[in-house]
């Protein structure tokens, strides 16, 4: 029961952050609410019992990531986009494109109902039992035995945007 | 209401321990800030505060209603939303970890509830102590922007790429005490240091420990890395447009985290709660030294009330001394002895690294910007790397081969 | 949820609800502002303020950020590798060095290309 009453604490919490962030007409208030969105998906992982997950998406998407968009945001000169037309005239191509989600999201629906009873989306997702064994030490398991290759390329995926970042902001190099 | 309290016992157990331990750090906090002026005084051959109460002991008081009546004006142009939004973030998220730090050993009994020495028990505390770091950035960063003035708007740029900077190695730094346990849990890391000081991980770990100390220092903005706070550059930095209760926040939050730092310096390197001591039967006499301390100092403190130069401190201070030397014979009763021994422990640890906290304000000299970037990537983030892999190395050549 | 994640979750709470109850309090208590003219104004360092407060700054701030990102990544494969380290081997340590290898070429490349320097 509480689970649920978290689910859609959070649930509704990142829904109502996405809706602000993208009607906000100042830059800084969209990212603020970008992160309450991040932090309610964060709390979704550990309705989950996703500890790290939880963690790192805070660690990683809030304190990393949105610190660098925020940096971002602050030092370009807002007064500009403050006086642009937020909402131009494409709204036809918008509506188009809502109702082909809203029909892939329904029909997604309507399949995981015909799925039975017990698989309903409707249904409190189904909550990983926990274990002795701790959710992070799982996970380093999986990565250092099954996946090793994808980690190490993620090394160099690092290194990749590690050069690109600082040849694109350094100008001498 | 019987019923209620029966069915949602470790829901009031929850609130109970966390409104207690809120009002207790905020407590300390403010003392602290009597503390360190204090000391810094004494170091600097001044009195410090003396006016208030016996030896400015109701400075804090003071303080905080002049805080709290000041009239509070908000400068035109600010972002009104994220000007309120920034102290609350620092405040909240300053005082939040203190929840996931253990207190003391073993469980308590509790409305007939046994339950653990702390505010909430996690088997990945330390990760979510770095969780909440991470998101501190936000309270300078935010504040700094929305004040609409110059000077601020550097201080909390400077003050969060130095947070950043400092993150990395703060975070690498504790790598090598995980390495060592296998576990996340805090309460699982000092309960592998048990039996005094030859376990302590500082021995193992003192170039771990040196990392994450400096970096600390920088995370909280203290001397010598206040650079957002530098007022010879920067007028007070990030919170120059702050006044009143609000800048009180930004206070309070710093002082609340130097507070959380020094309990996971003294429960990541220096054993946490348990004693110093090894727990032989020879060294068993150690547990009535809270109690004797408690005595012996509540005795001095009750000597010197008396003979102070005014009226209300010879009725305050040798009240708080036999205060005190009660405290400390009831300490020394059986059956509060052994209760007693974990949170006095780890109370003395996080009061000398609070001394230390303050011993280095009062001796060091600030860092140029420049310098202090260059000195946590170039010097510290190599240093806790390399400590990370010796001690990698260590571990896997110790170990018995399987 | 763990439940153990709880009591957190109400300590957050109750730290954001003290000070939020206190300033409202304490703003109908203390007297109100009368504050007008030069009190309204930002204060900056005194003088009256000039021009723009959010101007433009230097690149380093982004490159900074950037570069915190890529090592913060780092530092969190670190976590699940040292938490298991013991159970990994020595297979655990090899792979974990040959990614903190790549990374240490590129931080090499960094120093010796200056872009660690804060000029």
């Amino acid at each position: 029961m509480t689970n649920e009453i978290l689910f859609y604490f959070f649930a509704g919490l990142a829904v109502l952050g996405g809706v602000l962030v993208v009607t906000m007409r100042n830059a800084v208030h969209s990212a603020v609410f970008l992160i309450t969105t991040l932090l309610a998906t964060a709390g979704l992982y550990l309705t989950l019992n996703a500890e790290f997950l939880f963690v790192v998406q805070i660690i990683l998407y809030v304190g990393g990531i949105m610190v660098l968009f925020v940096f971002v945001i602050m030092l370009v000169n807002l007064d500009v986009a403050l006086h642009q037309v937020q909402f131009n005239r494409q709204t036809w191509v918008a509506g188009l494109l809502s109702f082909a989600l809203l029909a892939e999201l329904l029909a997604a629906v309507a399949l995981a109902r015909s799925y039975g009873e017990e698989n309903w989306l409707f249904a409190a997702p189904h909550v990983p039992t926990v274990t002795a064994e701790g959710n992070t030490e799982q996970i380093g398991r999986l990565l250092f035995q099954n996946y090793v290759i994808p980690f190490e390329i993620a090394s160099i995926l690092l290194l990749v945007a590690l050069v690109g970042a600082v040849v694109m902001g350094k100008k001498r190099i | 209401m019987g019923d209620f309290l029966a069915a949602n016992a470790l829901l009031v157990i929850a609130i109970v321990k966390v409104v207690v331990v809120v009002f207790v750090l905020l407590t300390a906090v403010a003392y602290i800030t009597w503390f360190e002026r204090k000391v810094v005084a004494h170091m600097q051959g001044r009195w410090g505060p003396e006016r208030v109460g016996p030896h400015g002991l109701l400075q804090p008081l003071a303080d905080g209603a002049k805080f709290l009546f000041k009239e509070d004006p908000t400068p035109a142009g600010i972002d009104r939303f994220v000007y309120f939004l920034a102290p609350f973030l620092a405040l909240s998220l300053a005082l939040s970890t203190i929840a996931v730090i253990p207190l003391g050993p073993g469980q308590i009994e509790l409305f007939g509830h046994r339950t653990w020495f702390s505010v909430a028990e996690l088997n990945i505390s330390l990760l979510v102590v770095f969780a909440i770091t991470a998101l501190s950035v936000y309270g300078v960063a935010l504040a700094g922007w929305a004040s609409n003035s110059k000077y601020p708007l550097l201080g909390g740029l400077r003050s969060s790429a130095q947070m950043l900077s400092y993150e990395l190695s703060l975070t690498m730094s504790v790598v090598g005490i995980v390495l060592l346990t296998n576990t996340f849990s805090l309460r699982d890391i000092v309960e592998a240091q048990r039996g005094g000081v030859g376990r302590w991980f500082v021995i193992p770990q003192i170039l771990g420990f040196v990392c994450f100390f400096i970096s600390a220092l920088a995370e909280t903005n203290r001397v010598p890395f206040d650079l957002p706070e530098a007022e010879t550059e920067l007028v007070a930095g990030f919170h120059t447009e702050y006044a009143s209760f609000k800048f009180a926040m930004f206070f309070m939050a710093e002082y609340a985290a130097m507070v959380t730092v020094s309990f996971m310096v003294a429960v990541l390197f220096f054993g946490g709660y348990f004693s110093p001591f090894p727990g032989t039967p020879a060294w068993h006499w150690t547990i009535y030294l809270p109690a004797a301390g408690g005595v012996i100092g509540g005795v001095l403190l009750l000597l010197h009330g008396l003979r102070y130069h005014t009226p209300l401190g010879r009725i305050v201070l040798p009240v708080a001394g036999l205060a005190l030397t009660g405290v400390g014979v009831l300490c020394a009763l059986a059956g509060v002895v052994e209760y007693i021994q974990g949170p006095f422990w780890l109370a003395a640890k996080v009061a000398t690294v609070l001394f230390v906290y303050v011993w280095v304000r009062g001796t060091l000299p600030r860092f140029r910007y420049d310098q202090l970037m260059n000195f946590g990537w170039k010097f510290l983030l190599p240093l806790s790397l390399a400590n990370l892999v010796i001690t990698s190395l260590i571990v896997a050549l110790m170990r018995p081969a399987q | 949820m763990p439940p153990q994640y709880i009591p957190v979750l109400i300590f957050a709470v109750l730290a954001a609800a003290f000070p939020a109850v206190t300033l409202l309090i304490f703003a109908l208590i203390r007297p109100s502002t009368g504050a007008i003219g030069a009190k309204l104004k930002p204060y900056e360092c005194g003088i009256a303020p000039e021009g723009d407060a959010r101007g433009r700054y230097s690149v380093r701030f982004y490159i900074v950020a950037i570069l915190f990102v890529i090592f913060d990544v780092e530092t969190v494969f670190l976590f699940p590798w040292a938490v298991d380290y013991r159970l990994l081997g020595i297979y655990g340590l090899i792979s974990m060095f040959v990614f903190l290898g790549i990374l240490i070429v590129g931080y090499v490349w960094l120093y010796r290309k200056g872009a660690l320097e804060w000029v």
